[in-house]
Protein backbone atom coordinates (compact mmCIF):
# COMPACT_ATOMS: atom_id res chain seq x y z
CA UNK A 1 0.00 0.00 0.00
CA UNK A 2 1.29 3.32 -0.90
CA UNK A 3 1.30 5.03 2.43
CA UNK A 4 2.50 8.25 1.32
CA UNK A 5 -0.11 9.25 -1.39
CA UNK A 6 -3.68 9.21 -0.53
CA UNK A 7 -2.66 9.19 3.01
CA UNK A 8 -5.54 10.15 4.26
CA UNK A 9 -8.31 7.74 2.43
CA UNK A 10 -5.06 4.85 2.98
CA UNK A 11 -5.50 5.57 6.44
CA UNK A 12 -9.30 5.25 6.39
CA UNK A 13 -9.28 2.09 4.45
CA UNK A 14 -7.26 -0.17 6.46
CA UNK A 15 -8.58 -2.63 9.03
CA UNK A 16 -8.34 0.16 12.24
CA UNK A 17 -9.50 2.95 9.76
CA UNK A 18 -12.96 0.96 9.05
CA UNK A 19 -13.53 0.00 12.80
CA UNK A 20 -12.29 3.90 13.64
CA UNK A 21 -15.64 4.92 11.11
CA UNK A 22 -17.64 2.49 13.03
CA UNK A 23 -16.73 3.58 16.17
CA UNK A 24 -16.88 7.42 15.35
CA UNK A 25 -20.54 6.73 13.79
CA UNK A 26 -21.53 4.48 16.71
CA UNK A 27 -21.16 7.29 19.31
CA UNK A 28 -22.41 9.53 17.13
CA UNK A 29 -25.88 7.39 17.03
CA UNK A 30 -25.70 7.24 20.79
CA UNK A 31 -25.54 11.28 21.18
CA UNK A 32 -28.47 10.63 19.03
CA UNK A 33 -30.11 8.30 21.09
CA UNK A 34 -29.30 10.61 24.34
CA UNK A 35 -31.25 13.30 23.04
CA UNK A 36 -34.18 11.27 21.71
CA UNK A 37 -34.28 9.76 25.22
CA UNK A 38 -34.47 13.20 26.60
CA UNK A 39 -37.47 14.53 24.64
CA UNK A 40 -39.36 11.28 24.59
CA UNK A 41 -39.16 11.39 28.76
CA UNK A 42 -41.50 14.37 28.27
CA UNK A 43 -44.27 11.69 27.54
CA UNK A 44 -43.70 10.94 31.37
CA UNK A 45 -44.26 14.56 31.99
CA UNK A 46 -47.84 14.25 30.35
CA UNK A 47 -49.47 14.79 26.82
CA UNK A 48 -49.08 18.67 26.84
CA UNK A 49 -44.93 18.73 27.79
CA UNK A 50 -44.91 16.17 24.79
CA UNK A 51 -46.87 17.90 22.38
CA UNK A 52 -44.54 21.04 23.55
CA UNK A 53 -41.33 19.15 23.20
CA UNK A 54 -42.52 18.39 19.64
CA UNK A 55 -43.44 21.90 18.70
CA UNK A 56 -40.46 23.24 19.99
CA UNK A 57 -38.21 20.76 18.33
CA UNK A 58 -40.03 21.16 14.84
CA UNK A 59 -39.20 25.02 15.36
CA UNK A 60 -35.76 24.53 15.16
CA UNK A 61 -36.48 24.29 11.44
CA UNK A 62 -33.50 23.76 9.32
CA UNK A 63 -31.08 22.63 12.13
CA UNK A 64 -33.66 19.33 12.62
CA UNK A 65 -32.88 18.99 8.73
CA UNK A 66 -29.38 19.24 9.12
CA UNK A 67 -29.01 16.90 11.95
CA UNK A 68 -30.98 14.64 9.84
CA UNK A 69 -29.17 14.78 7.16
CA UNK A 70 -26.03 14.31 9.20
CA UNK A 71 -27.72 10.92 10.72
CA UNK A 72 -28.60 9.72 7.07
CA UNK A 73 -24.97 10.37 6.12
CA UNK A 74 -23.75 8.33 9.53
CA UNK A 75 -26.54 5.51 8.84
CA UNK A 76 -25.04 4.50 5.59
CA UNK A 77 -21.51 4.87 6.64
CA UNK A 78 -22.28 2.65 9.50
CA UNK A 79 -24.12 0.03 7.53
CA UNK A 80 -22.59 -0.67 4.37
CA UNK A 81 -18.62 -0.26 6.49
CA UNK A 82 -20.30 -2.63 8.95
CA UNK A 83 -21.79 -5.42 6.23
CA UNK A 84 -18.47 -5.06 4.45
CA UNK A 85 -16.24 -5.99 7.50
CA UNK A 86 -18.95 -8.67 8.54
CA UNK A 87 -18.46 -10.01 4.87
CA UNK A 88 -14.40 -9.54 5.32
CA UNK A 89 -14.15 -11.33 8.94
CA UNK A 90 -16.60 -14.26 7.29
CA UNK A 91 -14.26 -15.13 4.52
CA UNK A 92 -10.92 -14.61 6.85
CA UNK A 93 -11.75 -18.03 8.14
CA UNK A 94 -12.72 -19.77 5.06
CA UNK A 95 -12.75 -23.56 7.11
CA UNK A 96 -14.87 -23.14 10.56
CA UNK A 97 -14.48 -25.06 13.85
CA UNK A 98 -16.20 -28.34 14.49
CA UNK A 99 -16.11 -26.95 17.65
CA UNK A 100 -15.63 -23.27 19.14
CA UNK A 101 -16.23 -22.23 22.51
CA UNK A 102 -16.56 -18.77 24.00
CA UNK A 103 -13.48 -18.16 25.99
CA UNK A 104 -15.07 -15.56 28.04
CA UNK A 105 -14.76 -12.42 26.41
CA UNK A 106 -17.89 -12.70 23.98
CA UNK A 107 -21.05 -11.03 25.67
CA UNK A 108 -24.70 -11.65 24.09
CA UNK A 109 -23.77 -7.91 22.70
CA UNK A 110 -20.93 -8.76 21.11
CA UNK A 111 -21.64 -12.21 19.66
CA UNK A 112 -24.99 -10.83 18.38
CA UNK A 113 -23.42 -7.31 16.51
CA UNK A 114 -24.38 -7.70 12.80
CA UNK A 115 -27.32 -9.35 13.63
CA UNK A 116 -29.12 -6.82 15.72
CA UNK A 117 -27.83 -3.86 13.71
CA UNK A 118 -29.43 -5.92 10.82
CA UNK A 119 -32.16 -5.66 12.67
CA UNK A 120 -32.27 -2.28 13.99
CA UNK A 121 -32.14 -0.96 10.84
CA UNK A 122 -35.35 -2.53 9.92
CA UNK A 123 -36.90 -0.83 12.99
CA UNK A 124 -35.80 2.30 12.23
CA UNK A 125 -36.96 1.92 8.66
CA UNK A 126 -40.21 0.97 10.30
CA UNK A 127 -40.23 3.50 12.87
CA UNK A 128 -40.09 6.71 10.32
CA UNK A 129 -42.79 5.50 8.45
CA UNK A 130 -45.32 4.92 11.64
CA UNK A 131 -44.01 8.23 13.04
CA UNK A 132 -42.11 10.61 11.06
CA UNK A 133 -43.35 10.74 7.88
CA UNK A 134 -46.66 10.01 9.13
CA UNK A 135 -49.81 12.47 8.33
CA UNK A 136 -49.69 14.85 10.86
CA UNK A 137 -52.14 17.49 10.04
CA UNK A 138 -55.28 16.55 11.75
CA UNK A 139 -53.80 14.62 15.00
CA UNK A 140 -50.59 15.47 17.14
CA UNK A 141 -48.01 13.51 17.79
CA UNK A 142 -49.16 12.22 21.25
CA UNK A 143 -52.46 10.99 19.69
CA UNK A 144 -50.60 9.05 17.14
CA UNK A 145 -48.00 7.33 19.55
CA UNK A 146 -51.49 6.63 21.34
CA UNK A 147 -53.17 5.49 18.83
CA UNK A 148 -50.07 3.27 17.31
CA UNK A 149 -49.22 1.88 21.01
CA UNK A 150 -53.02 1.08 21.66
CA UNK A 151 -51.94 -2.32 18.96
CA UNK A 152 -50.67 -4.94 21.78
CA UNK A 153 -48.73 -6.59 18.81
CA UNK A 154 -47.17 -3.12 17.93
CA UNK A 155 -46.16 -2.51 21.65
CA UNK A 156 -44.55 -5.85 21.63
CA UNK A 157 -42.53 -5.59 18.54
CA UNK A 158 -41.91 -2.15 20.16
CA UNK A 159 -40.23 -3.34 23.69
CA UNK A 160 -37.96 -5.82 22.04
CA UNK A 161 -36.95 -3.39 19.59
CA UNK A 162 -35.91 -1.75 22.51
CA UNK A 163 -34.23 -4.65 24.35
CA UNK A 164 -32.16 -5.30 20.78
CA UNK A 165 -30.83 -1.73 20.46
CA UNK A 166 -29.95 -2.01 24.50
CA UNK A 167 -27.87 -5.13 23.52
CA UNK A 168 -26.48 -3.73 20.54
CA UNK A 169 -25.09 -0.43 22.70
CA UNK A 170 -24.06 -2.55 25.49
CA UNK A 171 -21.37 -3.76 22.92
CA UNK A 172 -21.29 -0.79 21.35
CA UNK A 173 -20.71 1.74 23.49
CA UNK A 174 -17.31 0.45 25.27
CA UNK A 175 -15.95 -0.89 21.81
CA UNK A 176 -15.97 2.67 20.44
CA UNK A 177 -13.76 3.76 23.36
CA UNK A 178 -11.57 0.63 22.52
CA UNK A 179 -11.13 1.35 18.88
CA UNK A 180 -10.27 4.94 19.39
CA UNK A 181 -7.68 3.82 21.19
CA UNK A 182 -8.57 4.50 25.25
CA UNK A 183 -5.73 1.99 26.52
CA UNK A 184 -5.58 3.44 30.24
CA UNK A 185 -7.57 0.62 32.25
CA UNK A 186 -9.13 2.61 34.93
CA UNK A 187 -10.78 4.68 32.69
CA UNK A 188 -11.44 1.47 30.12
CA UNK A 189 -13.14 -0.15 33.17
CA UNK A 190 -15.15 3.11 33.87
CA UNK A 191 -16.15 2.71 30.06
CA UNK A 192 -17.60 -0.66 30.32
CA UNK A 193 -19.49 0.50 33.48
CA UNK A 194 -21.08 3.64 31.60
CA UNK A 195 -21.88 1.46 28.62
CA UNK A 196 -24.03 -0.95 30.64
CA UNK A 197 -25.64 1.74 32.30
CA UNK A 198 -25.90 3.46 29.11
CA UNK A 199 -27.21 0.35 27.69
CA UNK A 200 -30.23 -0.12 30.15
CA UNK A 201 -31.40 3.69 30.12
CA UNK A 202 -31.74 3.03 26.41
CA UNK A 203 -33.51 -0.12 26.90
CA UNK A 204 -35.70 0.78 30.25
CA UNK A 205 -36.25 4.61 29.19
CA UNK A 206 -37.43 3.67 25.55
CA UNK A 207 -39.16 0.22 26.46
CA UNK A 208 -41.29 1.53 29.28
CA UNK A 209 -42.73 4.04 27.14
CA UNK A 210 -45.74 1.62 25.52
CA UNK A 211 -46.52 0.31 29.22
CA UNK A 212 -46.81 3.80 30.73
CA UNK A 213 -49.14 4.94 27.81
CA UNK A 214 -51.32 2.29 27.64
CA UNK A 215 -51.52 1.15 31.71
CA UNK A 216 -50.31 3.98 33.72
CA UNK A 217 -51.11 7.41 32.47
CA UNK B 1 4.03 -46.23 36.98
CA UNK B 2 0.49 -46.25 36.22
CA UNK B 3 -0.77 -49.48 35.37
CA UNK B 4 -4.60 -50.05 33.94
CA UNK B 5 -7.43 -49.85 36.17
CA UNK B 6 -5.20 -47.26 38.01
CA UNK B 7 -7.37 -44.09 38.98
CA UNK B 8 -4.75 -42.32 37.22
CA UNK B 9 -5.26 -43.26 34.38
CA UNK B 10 -7.78 -42.49 31.67
CA UNK B 11 -9.55 -43.70 28.16
CA UNK B 12 -10.09 -41.56 25.33
CA UNK B 13 -11.70 -40.88 22.25
CA UNK B 14 -9.59 -38.60 19.89
CA UNK B 15 -11.09 -36.59 17.11
CA UNK B 16 -8.47 -35.45 15.08
CA UNK B 17 -8.20 -33.61 12.12
CA UNK B 18 -6.03 -35.72 9.52
CA UNK B 19 -4.85 -33.19 6.49
CA UNK B 20 -2.14 -34.64 4.02
CA UNK B 21 -1.20 -31.24 2.77
CA UNK B 22 -2.01 -27.91 1.91
CA UNK B 23 -4.08 -27.81 -0.60
CA UNK B 24 -5.52 -31.62 -0.04
CA UNK B 25 -9.02 -31.94 1.80
CA UNK B 26 -9.02 -32.94 5.72
CA UNK B 27 -11.14 -34.81 7.76
CA UNK B 28 -11.53 -35.95 11.30
CA UNK B 29 -10.69 -38.92 11.87
CA UNK B 30 -11.06 -40.84 14.91
CA UNK B 31 -8.82 -43.26 17.49
CA UNK B 32 -9.18 -44.78 20.77
CA UNK B 33 -6.39 -44.56 23.15
CA UNK B 34 -6.04 -46.16 26.41
CA UNK B 35 -4.49 -46.07 29.92
CA UNK B 36 -3.73 -42.01 29.19
CA UNK B 37 -1.55 -41.30 32.03
CA UNK B 38 -3.36 -38.10 34.03
CA UNK B 39 0.71 -37.13 35.05
CA UNK B 40 1.54 -36.66 30.58
CA UNK B 41 1.21 -33.86 29.30
CA UNK B 42 -1.46 -33.28 26.20
CA UNK B 43 1.51 -33.68 23.59
CA UNK B 44 3.17 -36.43 25.54
CA UNK B 45 -0.40 -38.31 25.41
CA UNK B 46 -0.18 -37.43 21.28
CA UNK B 47 3.34 -39.09 21.22
CA UNK B 48 2.26 -42.16 22.83
CA UNK B 49 -0.66 -42.35 20.14
CA UNK B 50 1.43 -41.40 17.29
CA UNK B 51 4.00 -44.45 18.64
CA UNK B 52 1.07 -46.70 18.68
CA UNK B 53 0.61 -45.37 14.89
CA UNK B 54 3.99 -45.77 13.90
CA UNK B 55 4.16 -49.69 15.14
CA UNK B 56 0.98 -50.62 13.44
CA UNK B 57 2.30 -48.49 10.13
CA UNK B 58 -0.09 -45.73 10.15
CA UNK B 59 0.66 -42.00 9.52
CA UNK B 60 1.45 -40.22 12.68
CA UNK B 61 -0.83 -36.95 13.64
CA UNK B 62 1.84 -34.10 12.61
CA UNK B 63 2.37 -31.61 15.28
CA UNK B 64 4.08 -28.76 16.46
CA UNK B 65 6.50 -28.78 19.22
CA UNK B 66 9.72 -27.40 20.50
CA UNK B 67 10.59 -26.39 24.17
CA UNK B 68 7.46 -28.11 25.50
CA UNK B 69 8.00 -25.80 29.04
CA UNK B 70 5.10 -22.92 27.49
CA UNK B 71 8.09 -20.54 26.19
CA UNK B 72 8.58 -21.34 22.45
CA UNK B 73 5.40 -20.76 20.54
CA UNK B 74 5.56 -23.62 18.54
CA UNK B 75 2.32 -26.12 19.85
CA UNK B 76 -0.86 -25.17 19.72
CA UNK B 77 -4.16 -26.57 18.71
CA UNK B 78 -8.04 -26.05 19.19
CA UNK B 79 -9.18 -28.63 21.82
CA UNK B 80 -12.51 -28.98 22.47
CA UNK B 81 -12.90 -25.78 20.95
CA UNK B 82 -10.69 -23.79 23.28
CA UNK B 83 -7.28 -22.72 21.51
CA UNK B 84 -4.31 -24.55 23.99
CA UNK B 85 -7.30 -25.92 25.66
CA UNK B 86 -9.36 -25.32 28.43
CA UNK B 87 -7.18 -24.31 30.52
CA UNK B 88 -6.47 -20.46 31.48
CA UNK B 89 -2.96 -19.07 30.42
CA UNK B 90 -1.35 -21.99 29.31
CA UNK B 91 0.15 -23.42 26.45
CA UNK B 92 -0.61 -26.95 24.43
CA UNK B 93 2.21 -28.19 25.89
CA UNK B 94 1.69 -27.47 29.72
CA UNK B 95 -1.81 -28.81 29.83
CA UNK B 96 -2.27 -31.68 31.83
CA UNK B 97 -4.30 -34.78 31.08
CA UNK B 98 -5.38 -34.81 34.83
CA UNK B 99 -7.96 -31.51 33.08
CA UNK B 100 -9.76 -34.86 31.05
CA UNK B 101 -11.89 -37.75 32.88
CA UNK B 102 -12.28 -41.40 31.61
CA UNK B 103 -14.24 -41.68 28.55
CA UNK B 104 -14.05 -37.87 26.99
CA UNK B 105 -14.25 -37.31 23.67
CA UNK B 106 -11.08 -34.64 22.80
CA UNK B 107 -11.82 -32.77 19.54
CA UNK B 108 -8.51 -31.63 18.07
CA UNK B 109 -8.35 -29.13 15.33
CA UNK B 110 -5.38 -26.82 13.67
CA UNK B 111 -6.03 -22.81 14.19
CA UNK B 112 -8.58 -22.22 11.25
CA UNK B 113 -7.26 -18.79 9.64
CA UNK B 114 -7.05 -17.82 6.01
CA UNK B 115 -3.63 -16.33 6.88
CA UNK B 116 -2.31 -19.37 8.61
CA UNK B 117 -2.45 -22.20 5.73
CA UNK B 118 -2.50 -26.10 6.87
CA UNK B 119 0.90 -28.11 6.34
CA UNK B 120 0.01 -30.92 7.67
CA UNK B 121 -2.46 -32.09 10.41
CA UNK B 122 -2.36 -30.01 13.03
CA UNK B 123 0.42 -27.89 11.96
CA UNK B 124 -0.16 -24.35 10.15
CA UNK B 125 2.18 -22.25 8.67
CA UNK B 126 2.75 -19.05 10.62
CA UNK B 127 4.91 -17.34 8.55
CA UNK B 128 2.34 -14.37 8.03
CA UNK B 129 3.64 -13.71 11.38
CA UNK B 130 7.53 -12.96 11.07
CA UNK B 131 6.33 -10.99 7.68
CA UNK B 132 4.31 -8.67 9.92
CA UNK B 133 7.83 -8.50 12.12
CA UNK B 134 9.85 -8.16 9.11
CA UNK B 135 8.09 -5.18 8.27
CA UNK B 136 9.03 -3.14 11.06
CA UNK B 137 8.67 -5.25 14.80
CA UNK B 138 12.33 -4.18 15.40
CA UNK B 139 14.36 -1.29 16.43
CA UNK B 140 17.62 0.52 14.38
CA UNK B 141 20.32 0.44 16.48
CA UNK B 142 23.98 1.41 15.62
CA UNK B 143 26.69 -1.40 16.20
CA UNK B 144 29.37 0.02 18.59
CA UNK B 145 30.06 -0.31 22.40
CA UNK B 146 27.64 -1.47 24.70
CA UNK B 147 25.53 1.47 26.04
CA UNK B 148 25.63 2.43 29.58
CA UNK B 149 22.92 0.61 31.20
CA UNK B 150 20.98 3.47 32.84
CA UNK B 151 21.91 5.97 30.24
CA UNK B 152 18.57 6.02 28.84
CA UNK B 153 15.84 6.58 31.41
CA UNK B 154 13.23 4.29 31.70
CA UNK B 155 10.23 5.12 34.22
CA UNK B 156 9.18 1.02 35.93
CA UNK B 157 5.96 1.29 35.27
CA UNK B 158 6.24 1.54 31.13
CA UNK B 159 8.94 -1.13 31.63
CA UNK B 160 6.50 -3.22 33.27
CA UNK B 161 3.74 -2.93 30.61
CA UNK B 162 6.43 -2.98 27.89
CA UNK B 163 7.27 -6.48 29.89
CA UNK B 164 4.04 -7.56 29.50
CA UNK B 165 3.64 -7.16 25.83
CA UNK B 166 6.53 -9.13 24.74
CA UNK B 167 5.26 -11.62 26.56
CA UNK B 168 3.77 -12.44 23.60
CA UNK B 169 5.60 -15.97 22.29
CA UNK B 170 3.24 -15.66 18.90
CA UNK B 171 1.72 -19.17 19.40
CA UNK B 172 -1.32 -17.51 17.16
CA UNK B 173 -3.54 -18.15 19.61
CA UNK B 174 -5.17 -14.86 19.42
CA UNK B 175 -5.96 -15.26 15.50
CA UNK B 176 -7.20 -19.04 16.64
CA UNK B 177 -9.53 -17.39 19.01
CA UNK B 178 -10.65 -14.69 17.56
CA UNK B 179 -14.09 -14.63 15.76
CA UNK B 180 -13.21 -13.27 13.03
CA UNK B 181 -9.71 -14.74 12.70
CA UNK B 182 -7.58 -11.24 13.24
CA UNK B 183 -3.98 -10.42 14.47
CA UNK B 184 -4.50 -7.45 16.33
CA UNK B 185 -3.57 -8.92 19.68
CA UNK B 186 -0.10 -10.15 18.17
CA UNK B 187 0.43 -6.69 16.02
CA UNK B 188 -0.92 -4.79 19.11
CA UNK B 189 1.59 -6.14 21.84
CA UNK B 190 4.42 -6.17 18.97
CA UNK B 191 3.89 -2.38 18.60
CA UNK B 192 3.21 -1.95 22.10
CA UNK B 193 6.56 -3.69 23.45
CA UNK B 194 7.96 -0.83 21.62
CA UNK B 195 5.90 2.20 21.84
CA UNK B 196 6.18 2.00 25.72
CA UNK B 197 10.02 2.32 25.85
CA UNK B 198 12.37 5.07 24.58
CA UNK B 199 13.84 3.15 22.29
CA UNK B 200 11.10 2.56 20.25
CA UNK B 201 10.05 5.93 19.77
CA UNK B 202 12.23 6.92 16.60
CA UNK B 203 10.39 4.10 14.43
CA UNK B 204 7.14 4.42 16.24
CA UNK B 205 5.37 6.18 13.27
CA UNK B 206 6.86 4.12 10.52
CA UNK B 207 6.80 0.72 12.09
CA UNK B 208 2.85 1.40 13.10
CA UNK B 209 2.14 1.85 9.34
CA UNK B 210 4.09 -0.76 8.41
CA UNK B 211 2.91 -3.52 10.32
CA UNK B 212 -0.82 -2.76 10.42
CA UNK B 213 -0.24 -2.19 6.71
CA UNK B 214 1.14 -5.75 5.99
CA UNK B 215 -0.91 -7.06 8.69
CA UNK B 216 -4.35 -6.08 6.38
CA UNK B 217 -2.34 -7.24 3.20
CA UNK B 218 -1.96 -11.19 4.93
CA UNK B 219 -5.85 -11.71 4.95
CA UNK B 220 -6.52 -11.35 8.77
CA UNK B 221 -10.08 -10.51 9.71
CA UNK B 222 -10.99 -7.37 11.73
CA UNK B 223 -11.25 -6.96 15.35
CA UNK B 224 -14.64 -6.39 16.75
CA UNK B 225 -13.57 -5.92 20.47
CA UNK B 226 -14.73 -9.57 21.13
CA UNK B 227 -11.82 -10.35 23.75
CA UNK B 228 -11.79 -13.60 23.08
CA UNK B 229 -7.74 -13.25 22.06
CA UNK B 230 -7.15 -11.74 25.95
CA UNK B 231 -8.84 -14.91 26.94
CA UNK B 232 -7.04 -17.41 25.23
CA UNK B 233 -3.72 -16.53 25.02
CA UNK B 234 -1.40 -17.58 27.02
CA UNK B 235 0.50 -15.29 28.11
CA UNK B 236 -2.58 -13.20 29.38
CA UNK B 237 -2.19 -10.41 26.93
CA UNK B 238 -4.49 -7.53 27.42
CA UNK B 239 -6.50 -6.11 24.89
CA UNK B 240 -5.31 -2.81 26.07
CA UNK B 241 -2.00 -3.24 23.58
CA UNK B 242 -4.61 -3.63 20.52
CA UNK B 243 -5.96 0.12 22.01
CA UNK B 244 -2.91 1.50 22.41
CA UNK B 245 -2.17 0.34 18.60
CA UNK B 246 -5.26 1.56 17.25
CA UNK B 247 -4.20 4.90 19.19
CA UNK B 248 -0.45 4.85 17.65
CA UNK B 249 -1.89 4.00 13.93
CA UNK B 250 -3.90 7.39 14.49
CA UNK B 251 -1.07 9.47 15.27
CA UNK B 252 1.01 7.87 12.29
CA UNK B 253 -1.60 8.12 10.07
CA UNK B 254 -3.74 11.55 10.80
CA UNK B 255 -0.96 13.35 12.34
Amino acid sequence: MQWDLNWFICTLRSSIGKKLIMALTGLGFCIFLIAHLAGNLTIYAGEDAFNSYAERLQALGSLVVLAEIGLLFFAVAHVFIGAYLFYENFRARPERYLIKKNAGGRTIGSVTMPYTGLFILFFIVLHLIDFHFVEKTDQTIYQIILETFSNPGYAFFYIVSMIIVATHVSHGFWSAFQTLGVYNSEYMSLLRVMGTIFSLAVGLGFGFLPIYILFIS
Amino acid sequence: MTKTGDKSCINLKLKVWRQKGPDVKGRFETYKTRDVSTDMSFLEMLDVVNEEMILSGKDPIAFDHDCREGICGACGAVVNGRAHGPEKGTTLCQLHMRHFSNGDTVVIEPWRSRAFKVVKDLVVDRSVFDEIIQAGGYISVNTGGAPDGNAIPVPQAAAEKAMDAAACIGCGACVAACPNASAMLFVGAKISQFTLLPQGLPEAKKRALAMIGKMDELGFGNCTNEAECEKECPKEISIENIARMNCEFFKAGFL
